[in-house]
């Protein structure tokens, strides 16, 4: 493998404090040196000045579709629009056709991430048989085959007796429970429950159902021990309660999506229907958007992460009480979170990294989101400052379903290095 | 003069000018229905398609009698007999039944937002005869005429719109387009079938929209009283414990009607459950203008084909 010499670049890695113009030395994929006007010989020289270097981004949310739904997006497609988007690191929920709730079909998706060889794909498994919330998978002998999560995303385990076991049973195999929480008060809703649900006649999903379930997670954390994740929190209460549940130093974690802090519930009355607004959890008031964007700031949010839920358009282009729920968002999650974050001035240019990388690869304890000497070179470079213009029809997914087509952003994902080998050139 | 605009999806986006358009034209209309010969060569060589997803007698009749007086060809569609069961998507339903030229499209659906989704692939006219639980704008305006026949206006009038508000396109056009005339518009029912939050959103009316904290304050003084249909499904629904309770507690009767004014008027967009919501000395009294709201729906929805639909 060549050797490769980064140089001129601004180096952001929150896990080595540092922020400033430096060389980066790869060899063999790995981090050899970093420093200041490094130079060796046989190395390719990548000059990344005017550009940001950072620890390939991770994203601890998305949904691949293969097996079984490969007509929206397969691995190998959700791969590529990963790197597109600057992440290294992906984590696919059990959701697919058969649920991974079982060691054969985390083999299956491990290699056959292996055999595309882009991003580096990390199976999450199910908590349940089935995602079906009557009895525990085989989350051993996941485990030992690549699992990095329990979920049953999608389908909360409306069961607390049996989220109890699955965490107590979790701790000891050292993975984190990542729960979508939404209790049955949601149940047969399609946006958020307010002032536009009641405006658009359409069937609302109260906060509260959110929050009731954050709150019975953060018990259960504190009586199992078992760490628990709140995947792609919306709700200003919830957020309270994962602020007061670090307070007291409780294992419990917390992601957001763009979309929850760029969008709210009125874009549902001012797009008229358009499906690309409906997802689960929907998107929120703005007081809860504001909430969304103080977490952020004071360092309550541990992560973005997508939630990238690819969906053909027929199952968009349908009524919106029988759309389906999801947007796509490896390709956008960069330049919303630097324009909306970065350029709005709710966080620096570390918090925003930390976001991206270090934070979901620390919340998963995942071999990424630092540059450190001797770890794996999975480098994301990006310019915060060009302008782009998000077009859905060049998106590496095969799905399109995005409200964020035709945004101008700033924010680009330059280039993107895997293990030492550059897999996106802009 | 025509509306300047392709389509009536709801009384939320119309302007009370628009509004009072739509309302004087039916005035003119509402003689037709009196003649010897009820008809009018004015939509002659239009075409009109009623697709009608949800079982509709009142609403339906009436566009056709609408469209028949003013000459124009009809068709109707019902779900049980188009290609929906067949698995077709509604875009392609309504992209196939664009491609037949027709000049409007009058729907109604189950679900809210129907009507905008097609009305973004046709050059027809889409005319919302009732999409889910959002709006009726037909029956708000139908609702509207028959109030100013009685009360010569709208400004000042305190309107009472009792029951399922949450499920209700009804209570909703008739929100927006009453509080948008000048009229004060009082919400009541029980809690649970009240959307929260709504009357916050309609800002820009002479009136206003609120809920009332009883159904007796609703009624207090009120110039209107519409009362709402209860659908038998939201007893299963867990919304209120059953009908005889709900007909005691939000039900109208004549000595809850005390409370209006004397020269009060009671509406209700039918179908009636007698002894539910309505008792029938009420719904069959002097107050009631129920088949007058009937009749004015046929002369309000030629109104609306003529202005939309009768454009060059």
């Amino acid at each position: 493998m060549t050797n490769l010499l980064i140089k001129s670049g601004h180096l952001v890695d929150p896990s080595q404090n540092i922020d400033g113009i430096k060389d980066i030395l790869v060899r063999d994929g790995r981090i050899s040196e970093i420093g200041d006007s490094l130079s060796a010989d046989d190395t390719e020289v990548f000059d990344a000045s005017g550009l940001i270097i950072a620890p390939g981004f991770v994203d601890l949310h998305v949904h691949l579709r293969e097996p079984g739904q490969e007509y929206k997006e397969t691995i190998e497609s959700g791969a590529r629009a990963a790197l597109a988007g600057g992440f290294t690191s992906i984590c696919c929920m059990p959701n697919t056709q058969p649920v991974n709730d079982n060691a054969a079909v985390t083999s299956y998706i491990v290699e056959r991430a292996s055999t595309a060889g882009l991003a580096r794909v990390y199976p999450i498994g199910a908590i349940t048989a089935g995602s079906r919330g009557e009895a525990l998978a085989e989350i051993g002998e996941m485990k030992r085959a690549g699992i990095v999560a329990l979920s049953d995303d999608g389908r909360a385990v409306a069961d607390t007796n049996l989220m109890r076991r699955a965490m107590e049973y979790a701790r000891d195999f050292d993975l984190p429970v990542v729960d979508h929480c939404q209790d049955s008060c949601a149940t047969g809703g399609v946006m958020h429950e307010g002032d536009y649900s009641a405006l658009l006649g359409l069937k609302g999903m109260p906060a509260l159902a959110e929050d009731i379930q954050v709150a019975r997670d953060i018990m259960l954390a504190e009586l199992t021990g078992a760490r628990v994740h709140i995947a792609h929190i919306s709700s200003a209460r919830s957020l309270d309660l994962v602020r007061e549940a670090k307070a007291r130093s409780l294992p419990v974690t917390c992601e957001i999506t763009p979309h929850h802090f760029t969008l709210t519930d009125e874009e549902v009355h001012r797009r008229e229907y358009d499906t690309n607004t409906k997802m689960a959890p929907p998107l929120r008031s703005r007081t809860h958007v504001e909430a969304m964007i103080d977490g952020l700031r004071d360092g309550t949010i541990d992560a973005i992460a997508t939630d990238h839920a690819p969906h053909h358009a027929n199952e968009k282009m349908l009524e919106f009480d029988r759309a389906a729920f999801g947007i796509v968002g490896l390709e956008t999650a960069l330049s919303l979170s630097v324009d909306r974050l970065l350029h709005a001035g709710v966080v620096n240019i570390t918090r925003l990294v930390d976001l991206l990388s270090c934070g979901p690869a620390r919340v998963f304890r995942l071999k990424a989101g630092t540059l450190s000497k001797g770890s794996l070179a999975d480098i994301t470079i990006f310019d915060p400052n060009a302008e782009i213009t998000i077009d859905a029809t060049k998106f590496k997914s095969k799905s399109r379903n995005t409200p964020f087509d035709g945004w101008k952003l700033k924010g680009l994902v330059s280039s993107v290095f895997v293990g030492g080998r550059q897999r996106l050139k802009e | 003069m025509p509306l300047l605009r392709k389509d009536l999806l709801g009384t939320r986006e119309l302007s009370p000018q628009e509004a009072t358009l739509i309302l004087d034209t039916a005035d003119n209309f509402s003689e037709v229905g009196r003649r010897q010969i009820k008809k009018v060569p004015t939509l002659r060589g239009k075409t009109i398609i009623n697709l009608f997803f949800e079982a509709s007698t009142r609403t339906r009749t009436s566009f056709e009698i609408a469209a028949k007086r003013l000459s124009a060809d009809s068709i109707n569609i019902s779900a049980s007999t188009s290609s929906v069961v067949k698995g077709e998507t509604l875009l392609d339903t309504a992209r196939n039944l664009q491609a037949m030229d027709p000049d409007a499209i009058v729907i109604r659906h189950s679900s809210s937002g129907a009507p905008h989704m097609i009305a973004k692939v046709v050059d027809a006219s889409v005319i919302n005869a009732g999409d889910g639980a959002n709006e009726h704008p037909t029956q708000g305006l139908l609702d509207a005429l028959t109030i100013r026949q009685k009360k010569g206006g709208f400004a000042g009038l305190k309107v009472a719109i009792i029951g399922d508000v949450l499920h209700s396109r009804v209570a909703r056009s008739n929100a927006h387009l009453l509080s948008k005339l000048g009229s004060h518009v009082w919400l009541a029912g029980p809690r649970t079938l009240m959307p929260f939050g709504f009357e916050k959103l309609i800002s820009d009316a002479e009136g206003s929209v609120r809920f009332a904290g009883s159904m007796d304050e609703a009624l207090d003084a009120a110039d209107v009283v519409m009362m709402l249909r209860i659908q038998l499904e939201r007893q299963s629904g867990g919304f209120f414990p059953s009908l005889k309770e709900y007909s005691i507690h939000f039900g109208l009767n004549r000595r809850r009607l005390e409370r209006a004014k004397k020269d009060v008027i009671v509406l209700h967009p039918g179908p009636v459950n007698r002894g539910v919501e309505i008792d029938s000395d009420v719904a069959d009294g002097p107050f009631s203008l129920i088949l007058d709201q009937v009749n004015n729906g046929v002369a309000v929805r030629m109104a609306v084909l003529y202005l939309l639909a009768g454009g060059e």
